[in-house]
């Protein structure tokens, strides 16, 4: 009895202040739904800018960019997530992302409509996401959390870009 | 204070594997019995340094079994101990598995201890004043066959002292040792037998007088006798049928032994030399599997490489500093010196590039370092007789292009000597030298590297080719082909025009991956062959892999680079040029030959390309895997040097393109990997390889 009396307040301590547990997200909307993405891997934002077009790539795949000397593919995550596809506007960004990857660490970077704002959430009060069969890209989805009254899908982002390594080319197509 | 010793691993392992470099070179040319004392000591002090640096960091078993051949070759240098063939093979074995050690230990792997025991259990041996000979004579005594010529054998009288079976040793064991060397005939002399009553049952009384025929070193006998040396009387001369007063050699005296081994027998020398050798290279074989390539990569620049860039970052200030102060001051009169400091501001960046460049050119003797040792394993293991010649090795090369070159360089060299030079006897039968030479060089022309293989040995059977081709199916029966493309079929993957398959080469994997390797460097390859005269092949590399001679065209909005080097001209054709091949395939004639052309817009999928017709817009004619065809653009925009950039980085690789490249304005554009684009153009859009629109 006495045992849980000491081990509660400590539970507490941890819930407000440890980081373990805590992760902040970097929240983005993408026609009307509310994404995240761990805020580490972020690694800037900027605005929407003309790219050069790869041939025969895939067409959420825009095309690359110069980011100071680097060449960094642009991915168009509506088209990713066969969402509708919608005219880049003033507030339409770039998130700059860091991947992990078989080969070592990349960048790419993400079209979404806008970014909204920047979320703590436990990690362990994660949920699964639901499986909606074959219709929607869940496998790229770590996990969904609430935010007051909206639901936040947070991304895997190691697997955006390596779905797009191998032959097992987008599932989300058939 | 703790200092991360961690941090200082990569440099001690640079300097461990150019220290085993500098030793396995210096034996490679270690004259046996005729040293060069400088040599010995360069062995010694790489050795030495390996030692001491693997003590720091705490290496011991590496330090341990450096210590060991630090021992040998300080006996060596000292001048107290021979330097024989068989030491230089142990050594060079020993470099291996001490080579091996070092990969292991810094991929934190496991080296086989057991090898190491055993390699170590060798030095130890020779260190011992035994030599390996009799291991070796143990382990391959099957191999062992007597000699056919009947000319090698040996008179052995063995007389031991009445004490000697009382000190542990057998006589009837040794006579059982020496008949596993060969052809023995043993005569007993009984004379000193006294009657039953007197016999001392510990005694011995007998002694025999042998005759061993076969191919076997005094060495291996003299280790047979090794430990009743001093409890016998023992002689040893050579059975020769030309030499009438065979010099007697009897074993109190050792230091005419050693002469007698090197001037009476080479060839049981040569002999264990290929025994160990072949142990050697077996054991480079396993170590090369099971060692993965990678790590973190540093390199070693010369230092006057590094003084020359400084120099050029301080004139860049100078002009620097001039060219703002003009700025803060400027009036319309001052253009002119404007005009020559922006010049002088291009030639020292264009000069800076260079040296920045230059910092990655190593000599390509990185690379043909190796070879030596090759062509020596290979060709004692073959039976051939084979010199290498080697020229130009201090021509400086890109990194990447030593570390890529390495690979079908050995693959073709390891061709030339199984494929191409014959065994002594067809030689000679040939009416060729029997001493086959394989050439290697390197050299530089007109912004490209030249590396070229060349044998002097059978050369290729286009006729074999051909018919080999045929019967794979890969041309059909009434194909004319010329000579260069009847070559070019042995780049084909398994293709193999070689009788039997040997673990040398054979299996017809090889050349798709040589010529693979050297397309990606952006070179290319070419074969020069005469039946009985020898082959060549030649290898064409961009001097440098970081920056390229590009020629910008547009389609439509977009912009692409094409190497210069695969451009051969640019025309402008009409209609009435084209004709169709087949109902589809259009084709154009340029003097004489017919080419197939590529509509780029086509291939890459640009929506807005102006030039439909023919006769709207521009063919560049290219080359590329030996193939020609016309590009079919828009317009030809202008010439420029590109810096590449890897698209698979970030991304991954693209059929058709080879990288992009960042243009003066900040934009990118995509460079075009020709032959690519040729193997694309004739395929249906839905199966290039990286194509996933059908899917989405």
């Amino acid at each position: 009895m006495s045992k849980a009396q000491s081990t509660e307040p400590e539970n507490l301590q941890a819930e407000e202040f440890s980081d373990e547990e805590n992760t902040q997200y970097l929240t983005f909307e993408l026609a009307g739904e509310d994404y995240g993405v761990d805020i580490l891997r972020v690694q800037e934002i900027r605005g929407w800018d003309v790219v050069t077009r790869i041939p025969n790539a895939p067409p959420y795949v825009k095309g690359v960019l110069n980011l100071r000397g680097a060449i960094v593919p642009i991915f168009d995550l509506r088209e990713r997530f066969n969402l509708p596809f919608h005219e880049y506007t003033k507030d339409t960004v770039v998130i700059v992302l860091r991947i992990n990857s078989h080969t070592g660490m990349r960048i790419m970077g993400v079209i979404v409509d806008a970014v909204s704002d920047v979320l703590n959430a436990n990690s362990e009060k994660l949920a699964n996401a639901p499986d909606f069969g074959g219709r929607v890209a869940t496998e790229f989805i770590a996990g969904l959390v609430s935010a007051g009254d909206k639901m936040v899908m947070l991304l895997d982002v190691d697997k955006l870009l390596s779905q797009d390594q191998g032959d097992s080319e987008l599932a989300v197509a058939s | 204070m703790t200092i991360d010793m961690a941090q200082f691993h990569q440099v001690f392992f640079d300097e461990s594997f150019e220290g085993l470099d500098v030793m396995e070179s210096g034996l490679l040319e270690m004259d046996p019995g005729n040293a060069d004392p400088e040599q010995i000591n360069s062995i010694f002090r790489a050795a030495h340094s390996i030692k001491g640096g693997s003590g720091t960091f705490g290496f011991t078993n590496i330090a341990d079994f450096t210590h060991v051949m630090e021992t040998l070759l300080d006996e060596m240098r000292d001048g107290r101990r021979q330097v024989t063939a068989e030491a230089v093979n142990v050594l060079l074995a020993s470099v291996d598995v001490l080579r091996e050690m070092l990969t292991a230990t810094s991929e934190d792997a496991e080296v086989d201890p057991e090898r190491v025991k055993v390699q170590k259990a060798d030095l130890d041996r020779l260190l011992a004043g035994n030599s390996a000979a009799e291991e070796v004579a143990e382990s391959d005594s099957d191999e062992v066959e007597p000699a056919a010529s009947g000319q090698a054998g040996w008179h052995i009288v063995f007389h031991p002292h009445s004490h000697m079976m009382r000190t542990g040793n057998d006589p009837l064991r040794l006579l059982r040792e020496l008949k596993n060397l060969g052809e023995l005939t043993v005569k007993v002399d009984i004379e000193a037998l006294p009657p039953l009553s007197e016999l001392e049952p510990e005694d011995s009384y007998l002694s025999w007088d042998m005759n061993l025929m076969g191919d076997v070193s005094k060495d291996q006998i003299d280790d047979i006798f090794d430990w009743v040396e001093d409890d016998c009387d023992l002689s040893i001369e050579p059975l020769s049928p030309e030499s009438t007063a065979p010099a007697v050699v009897t074993e109190d005296v050792s230091e005419p032994e050693q002469e007698a081994e090197t001037v009476a027998v080479p060839a049981p020398a040569e002999r264990r030399a290929t025994g160990a050798d072949r142990r050697a290279a077996d054991r480079r074989e396993s170590a090369k599997k099971s060692a993965p390539s990678g790590g973190a990569s540093s390199i070693r620049v010369d230092i006057s490489k590094i003084d020359a860039l400084i120099n050029m970052v301080g004139e860049l200030v100078i002009t620097q500093s001039m060219l703002s102060m003009m700025g803060e001051e400027f009036d319309v009169g001052q253009i002119e010196r404007l005009r020559e400091g922006l010049a002088q501001l291009e030639r020292h960046t264009r000069e800076m590039q260079e040296s920045v460049m230059q910092i990655r050119m190593l000599p390509i003797s990185f690379t043909f370092s190796r070879f030596p040792r090759l062509v020596h394993d290979l060709s004692t293991k073959m039976g051939k007789k084979i010199e290498l010649k080697m020229t130009g090795e201090a021509t400086e090369v890109d990194k990447t292009v030593i570390e890529k070159i390495g690979d079908p360089l050995v693959h073709l060299v390891r061709n030339s000597l199984d494929h191409g030079i014959e065994l002594p006897e067809d030689r000679i039968a040939a009416g060729k030298p029997e001493l086959g030479t394989v050439e290697l060089n390197a050299s530089h022309r007109g912004g490209n590297i030249i590396i070229e293989i060349k044998d002097d040995g059978k050369g290729l059977n286009k006729e074999v080719l051909l018919n080999k081709a045929i019967e794979k199916g890969v041309v059909s029966h009434d194909a004319v082909l010329s000579d260069q493309q009847i070559y070019e079929l042995i780049f084909g993957a398994g293709f193999s025009t070689a009788e039997t398959v040997s673990d040398v080469s054979g299996r017809g994997v090889g050349m798709d991956v040589v010529r693979r390797n050297i397309n990606e460097l952006g070179g290319s390859i070419e074969i020069q062959s005469e039946v009985g005269v020898g082959s060549s092949f030649v290898i064409r590399l961009p001097l440098t892999l970081a920056i390229l001679d590009g020629q910008t065209v547009s389609i439509g909005s977009e912009m692409y680079i094409v190497p210069l080097v695969s451009i051969i001209e640019s025309i402008q054709i009409k209609e009435d040029m084209v004709s169709m091949l087949a109902g589809k395939g259009e084709t154009f004639k340029l003097r004489e030959e017919y080419l197939p052309i590529v509509r780029l817009h086509e291939v890459l999928g640009v929506e807005d390309a102006k030039a439909k017709e023919i006769n709207e817009g521009l063919l560049v004619v290219v080359e590329g895997e030996g193939r020609r065809c016309g590009l079919f653009v828009d317009d030809l925009l202008g010439q420029q040097q590109v810096v590449i950039k890897s698209l698979e980085a970030n991304y991954r690789k693209m059929e058709g393109l080879s990288g992009a490249t960042i243009l003066g304005d900040g934009s990118v554009a995509l460079i075009l990997d020709i032959p690519g684009l040729i193997r694309m153009a004739g395929k249906d859009p839905a199966d290039y390889d990286n194509n996933v629109r059908k899917t989405a």
